[in-house]
């Protein structure tokens, strides 16, 4: 298991106990047992190896020439290799300004999701709480009843959000499910720590913001990861809700681009050759570059995704 | 000796010189000094008679209630940090679950949110003489047990193919592998399946290559199921596995050594052992599966989707996408959607019921 910095009883310890004392007690492997461990093992890098050949086969279409990919060519490695197609991509001011717009409505949904997220938790994990568990139940009930795609879209029509930041972002500024693992890590704080607090004169506001948080970095930082993820991918309350181009995410961009109906003044490339090149892997590059600070992140985010799954799964 | 009813944390503002502090909270004060405001008395005693108990040197507690002015008064702090969220729930979750009353209603563009005039049941009549609606219902149930059947049980395979690998290296890269794919937006997914599926694509060449001829993929409806289930797995075989995984380490070893003992082979230790050892998370997640049986991957299909596939491809979410939002049929599509939200709420509590009659697993 991957390395979990949330859970006290460790998994990996766990599995590695528990390997150990496999292999303790095994005197040899029998001759089908070791042959079962080869197809095995080769099962698992074959759906490896095919989880990974879609970003590989987009990798090589990104840098490859127009006449490779429509002749079926282009599989592993970029054939007739180039660099037009990025060139292109990149001086389309339409693309940037979509890039941005990504950029601004995560960092500003990220944080009222964390400011929303952080202190509701905060609140639901002191069980002397009155009034506690129906607090609980009003955010437990939306992961199970929730108003519908029309009901949602007439109220955001109706407040006026539409072409606006705020359709994106207040929509989406609490998961019930991040909510329920930050409770329960909240609950698991030393009380100690919070009463010292107390006792040495901050009120509430002061130890939630002064002893609690500072010492939760690792739950925030995967609160963070989850929300800055979640937001990054969105489209669809982009897609819905917003109507000028302008204003778009870079995924609607690129939604666009597959869809065919890319306005007529985004990409506008240089010369006749640029357009051939253009037609055919615009949309890998697109793609690529709207994955990539994910992709650079995941070595990172993968480690605080897993734990925090897992102590959402394992404390409930 | 008073005892309080939940945790005998002292949270109020200790260091102010108990102002703040409730009396009955601190240990060692007599329960009588608890002050009773006259109003929720009459619960109070209620209350406290049905919940005394004896310490054990024979002195009856009895439990502190309070009333909400003293938890107010005392917790002020804690429930300033409640105010946003709850705003957000009432006016983001809540509201438009009461919008659904427009399904009931005719709503008129610039009128009310709520709809103008009663129609009763005239949206409902509406969409069950709608032939276009039943082909997407169907769509959607043949998808939704598709993705029940083919879909749920792979990371569960997964799992236990990883459970049986020896060295940790080798485990971990495939489970970083494997995972990837949950952080990619579904808009890169539905990129990837028109490259792979596109006439000069991958899967193409290689039937090309075998002497067939190139299939148009995503413009015959024949094909779309298999696609949007490979996709599905493709995205979720991987992360599905962790809860797993992580439920396989807490089964017993000694169980296993008492099954080798008794001559067990790998096989049957998996089957009598692993297996059963997993079944309440495999309950509880098949529970939350059910659940969203009606609303299967509705922003993946509506990106797949065209219309030489809606045969195949029209399910009820993406049927009323078109009907509300690109016809602006406010209230017939409410009408669909609150039928699609009563069956999926029907669904679960169902599947939680049978689930807790018949294996004992419940999600609540």
């Amino acid at each position: 298991m991957v390395t979990t910095d949330l859970t006290p009883p460790t998994p990996e310890a766990a599995v590695a106990a528990r390997a150990s004392s496999r292999t303790g007690t095994h005197v040899k492997d029998s001759r089908g047992l070791r042959a079962f461990r080869l197809v095995n093992g080769a099962l698992l890098i074959l759906l490896a190896a095919l989880v990974l050949y879609p970003f590989v086969n987009i990798v090589a279409q990104a840098f490859s020439s127009e006449a490779y990919i429509t002749t079926g060519q282009v599989n592993l490695v970029p054939r007739g290799f180039n660099l037009v197609t990025f060139d292109v991509v990149l001086s389309d001011p339409m693309f940037w300004r979509n890039y941005r717009n990504t950029v601004e409505y995560t960092v500003v949904a990220t944080a009222i999701a964390m400011a929303l997220t952080t202190t509701y938790a905060y609140a639901l994990s002191k069980a002397h709480l009155k009034g506690r568990k129906f607090f609980i139940g009003v955010a437990v009930a939306t992961m199970f009843f929730n108003g519908g795609l029309i009901p949602n879209y007439i109220l955001i029509s109706h407040l006026g959000f539409r072409n606006t930041l705020w359709a994106i972002v207040l929509p989406n500024a609490i998961s019930i499910f991040n909510l329920l693992v930050m409770k329960s890590f909240f609950e698991n704080f030393p009380s100690e720590l919070e009463e010292a607090a107390q006792i040495d004169g901050m009120s509430t506001y002061g130890v939630f913001f002064k002893v609690v948080l500072p010492l939760s970095k690792a739950v925030v930082a995967t609160m963070l990861l989850f929300y800055a993820v979640s937001f990054w991918n969105g489209w669809f309350g982009a897609f819905l809700y917003m109507d000028d181009p302008n204003l778009y995410p870079v995924t609607v961009y690129l939604r666009n681009l597959m869809a065919g109906v890319t306005g007529g003044t985004s990409i506008q490339g240089g010369g006749t050759d640029n357009l051939t090149q253009i037609g055919a892997n615009v949309q890998a590059v697109t793609m690529l570059l709207t994955v990539l600070p994910i992709v650079c992140l995941y070595p990172f985010i993968q480690r605080y995704f897993v734990s925090g799954v897992m102590l959402g799964a394992v404390k409930q | 000796m008073s005892s309080v009813q939940q945790d005998p944390v002292v949270t109020g503002e200790a260091g102010q010189g108990g102002v703040d502090t409730f009396p009955g909270m601190v240990a060692g004060q007599p329960v009588e000094d608890a002050p009773a405001t006259d109003g929720p008395s009459r619960r109070k005693s209620r209350r406290s008679r049905t919940q005394t108990w004896t310490t054990h040197d024979g002195q009856v507690v009895h439990p502190v209630t309070q009333t909400w002015a003293q938890a107010l008064r005392r917790d002020w702090r804690l429930y300033s940090f409640l105010v946003l969220p709850l705003l957000f729930l009432a006016v983001f979750r809540y509201w438009p679950i009461l919008g659904n009353v427009v399904a009931f209603r005719r709503f008129r563009p610039g009128g009310s949110m709520f709809g103008d005039e009663w129609v009763g049941l005239y949206y409902f009549r509406m969409f069950l003489n709608d032939q276009q609606f039943w082909h997407a219902f169907t769509n959607t149930v043949i998808l939704g047990l598709l993705t029940l059947v083919v879909v749920f049980p792979l990371p569960i395979l997964l799992a236990l193919m990883l459970n049986e690998v020896r060295s940790r290296h080798f485990k971990r890269s495939i489970q970083t592998i494997s995972y990837l794919p949950h952080f990619m937006s579904i808009v890169i997914v539905a990129g990837i399946v028109f490259q792979l599926t596109s006439v000069d694509g991958t899967i193409n060449q290689l039937i090309e290559k075998f002497g067939g001829t190139a299939i148009a993929f995503m413009q015959d409806p024949s094909w779309f199921r298999t696609i949007y289930l490979t996709s599905e797995v493709w995205q979720t075989v991987g992360w599905g596995t962790i809860l797993y995984l992580a439920a396989l380490t807490t089964i017993d070893d000694q169980l296993y050594e008492a099954a080798r003992i008794d001559g067990a082979n790998r096989w049957s230790q998996t089957w009598h052992i692993t297996l059963p050892g997993i079944r309440p998370t495999m309950i509880v997640l098949l529970i939350l599966n059910v659940g969203t049986f009606m609303a299967v991957g509705f922003e993946k299909i509506l990106l797949l989707q065209n219309p030489l596939i809606y045969s195949t491809a029209d399910v009820i979410s993406t049927y009323l996408y078109r009907v509300g939002i690109v016809s602006n049929s406010i209230s017939y599509a409410t009408a669909i959607g609150l039928f699609e939200a009563v069956i999926g709420v029907a669904l679960i509590l169902s599947a939680n019921a049978i689930s807790r009659k018949t294996v004992g697993a419940s999600l609540w």
